[in-house]
């Protein structure tokens, strides 16, 4: 546990400096430590400036979404639980569109706030579609849920911006989860909600591991069920709607960081969740270097890039036998 | 062997209560599908005269028969004519492809919308548009492929000797959701008037709709039709079961893979020539399965639903008080709600 912790530290702190050094524009080692400590007006000390906020939301985000993630697949026993894949994301971009289109709102801060309403919104639709029969959310049935809600919202969102092309333009860019606009000013209504979640997933950790031997079990233990699993949700839609709003829809981070931290350290919640705060972060920043790399001079949006990486995981994920019969 | 302990008389009995129930259903078939003609005619009557200007019956015969002035001729035979044809096609191929794959994978989640097949048919299509260009025919065709290579995707990721209905709903969203992220990467860098060409194409309409288009929308939706009913027998008999169907001479793994290439062909060209126009495929083949009762198969009646869903929402979607509406946001909207609906009865008969 100590051993994959320190190793993956390390690796967060190489993957951050990477995320400063590599862009669009190279810039050397001696600029940025120039930057990061005097004052100039240099064209790299703007690109670095540029990149050090953009680093800090990779990792805020990296870490809320793989908590997330973490939580939702601890509490539905659902190995392909994504904050995406539920459709969560759909209702953010149509609350957004929506008050682009009818209330004209044009700064990230005020889509903060309506992206949450929605992305909360759409989270308690799908969890209550998909856990409505008798032997609760299935993983088939949530997922289909979430699909199908997603894509009723979806035409929604087209029919708004059909008409309108000028917030098409604009749409399409927080679409696709992008982390490359980030301002530090921007993130800060955002993080009292950020940190909630996290602190909220954290207390609630020893009950979930209790809730994964089964809901008698747990009952046995002396755990109010209930209770957990709605203040574990609630930190989830927390997480995710605060991460939607500051990146837009970054996909599979959620789905893919709980599974390499099974595969590192085994199926107890406590360790998983410990690892996740740190696979998220270097998954999300990791996937923004390399989005910049591949295609420069032009960037490669990170929630492409997760998702690219994201899916096939969840077809493997699908394709195994234990899942598929859940 | 049964029968012989029986006697004569009891016999005679049971042979006239099978042939009068196989009777029943096919009387009740067939008026189903006389309905559903009546109503499909009748649509496609309606979105022919109405519309910014309303024409008679007599301008509609006239035009048809050359009898009318330019402009009726222009607008009925022109403008109208085509959308209504490609409408009505379109959904029959989107109707029969959807039962098909439903009925086959015995799922009613399995339809092509879900499984894949739509989003590798739309970044195909997104591919084409924002990078190379094209448009109408050769835009068509790579949709068209788009279509069949993802299908065959994730057949291959699906198979272990079988098809496993849940395994292949979820690859097949896992894949889908793959595509999608191609396609909005590809959406990203274009320039604002692709941009509004695919998010037109992709929302799925019939305004563009063409007489070009129409032969090859009509013969491929022919053979298609034709051949899905040559498979339907086999395919009734895999309702049985796997291994039922196999242990009465049913070759399982070739009749799936046949009625999924014909499904993907006659779907991918539907969207090649419409774009996706949402929950056609999914709704049509429940839909018409409960107008012809349980034991009955649904193929052709399933098809001529779907023709009328997608006439009677390009209707509303043209007469929208505000704005003209693309058919695929109608049927979407509408169409969703339903699917929710499908599903919280599948889930309360425990079926999903």
């Amino acid at each position: 546990m100590v051993l994959s912790g320190l190793i993956l530290a390390v690796c967060l702190v190489m993957v951050c400096a990477l995320s400063l050094v590599f862009g669009s524009r190279s810039v050397s080692p001696s600029d940025i430590l120039h930057a990061l400590s005097a004052s100039s007006d240099d064209i790299a000390v703007s690109a670095i400036r540029l990149r050090i906020p953009r680093t800090v939301l990779g990792l805020l985000v990296g870490a809320g979404l793989g908590v997330a993630g973490t939580l939702m697949q601890g509490i539905s026993r659902n190995p392909l639980a994504d904050p995406s894949i539920l459709g969560f994301n759909t209702g953010a971009a149509l609350a957004i569109v929506c008050s682009i289109a009818f209330f004209s709102l044009s700064t990230p801060a005020q889509y903060v706030w309506v992206g949450l309403l929605g992305s909360a919104t759409t989270a308690l639709v799908v969890w209550a579609i998909g856990s409505l029969g008798p032997s609760g959310p299935s993983p088939l049935r949530l997922t289909l849920a979430g699909v199908v809600i997603s894509s009723v919202l979806g035409s929604l969102t087209s029919a708004i911006l059909l008409p309108r092309i000028n917030v098409i333009s604009s749409y399409r860019f927080w679409q696709v989860g992008g982390i490359s606009g980030a301002r530090f000013d921007l993130m800060m209504p955002v993080l009292p909600l950020l940190a909630l979640g996290l602190i909220l997933a954290f207390c609630l950790t020893p009950g979930i591991n209790a809730l994964t031997l089964g809901d008698q079990m747990a009952e046995g233990l002396g755990m109010h069920v209930g209770r957990v699993r709605s203040l574990a949700w609630l930190a989830a839609i927390l997480l995710c709607a605060s991460c939607t709003a500051l990146a837009g829809p970054i996909g599979f981070v959620g789905l893919v960081v709980p599974h390499v931290a099974r595969l590192l350290i085994g199926p107890d919640y406590r360790r998983i969740m410990a690892l996740s705060i740190l696979i998220g972060p270097l998954l999300v920043v990791g996937a923004d270097v390399v989005g910049r790399i591949i295609t420069r001079p032009s960037d490669v949006e990170v929630g492409i890039v997760t998702a690219l990486i994201g899916a096939p995981v969840f077809v493997i994920l699908a394709g195994h036998r234990r899942t598929a019969e859940v | 062997m049964d029968a012989c302990l029986l006697h004569d008389s009891q016999r005679h009995d049971a042979m006239t209560d099978l042939q009068r129930i196989r009777r029943a259903h096919a009387i009740r078939s067939l008026t189903v599908t006389i309905m559903l003609v009546i109503l499909l005619v009748a649509l496609a009557l309606a979105d022919l005269t109405l519309g910014h200007r309303v024409y008679s019956m007599s301008d509609l015969v006239g035009a048809v028969w050359g009898r009318s002035d330019e402009g009726t001729r222009f607008v009925i035979l022109q403008l109208r004519m085509p959308r209504t044809l490609i409408g009505c096609i379109a959904g029959i191929a989107f109707g029969m492809a959807g039962i098909g794959f439903q009925h086959l994978l015995r799922n009613m989640m399995a339809s092509p919308d879900i499984i894949g097949i739509t989003a590798g048919a739309n970044t195909a299509a997104i591919f084409g548009i924002v990078v190379l260009g094209l448009s109408g025919m050769p835009l068509a065709c790579l949709a068209v492929m788009g279509g069949l290579l993802t299908a065959l995707l994730v057949m291959a990721l699906a198979w272990r000797g079988s098809f496993d209905p849940t395994r292949l709903i979820l690859i097949g969203i896992g894949v889908a959701a793959g595509f999608n992220a191609l396609g909005s990467w590809l959406m990203v860098r274009s320039n604002q008037w692709d941009i509004q060409a695919a998010t037109r194409w992709l929302t799925g309409s019939l305004a563009d709709a063409q007489w070009s288009d129409l032969p090859i929308l009509a013969t491929t939706t022919l053979v298609g039709a034709m051949l899905l009913l040559a498979l339907d027998r086999n395919v009734s008999t895999l309702q049985l079961g796997p291994e039922m169907a196999a242990g009465l001479g049913v070759r399982v793994s070739r009749v799936q893979f046949e009625v999924i290439i014909v499904g993907v062909l006659l779907l991918a060209v539907a969207t090649a020539t419409t774009g996706p126009i949402s929950f056609i495929s999914f709704l049509s083949g429940p839909i018409a399965a409960v107008l012809v009762g349980r034991g009955t198969s649904a193929l052709i009646q399933s098809g001529l639903v779907g023709g009328c869903l997608v006439l009677g929402s390009d209707i509303v979607a043209q007469h929208l008080p505000t704005t003209q509406m693309p058919v695929g946001i109608i049927t979407s909207i509408v169409g969703g709600p339903v699917l929710i609906l499908i599903m919280v009865l599948m889930t309360r008969r425990q079926e999903l």
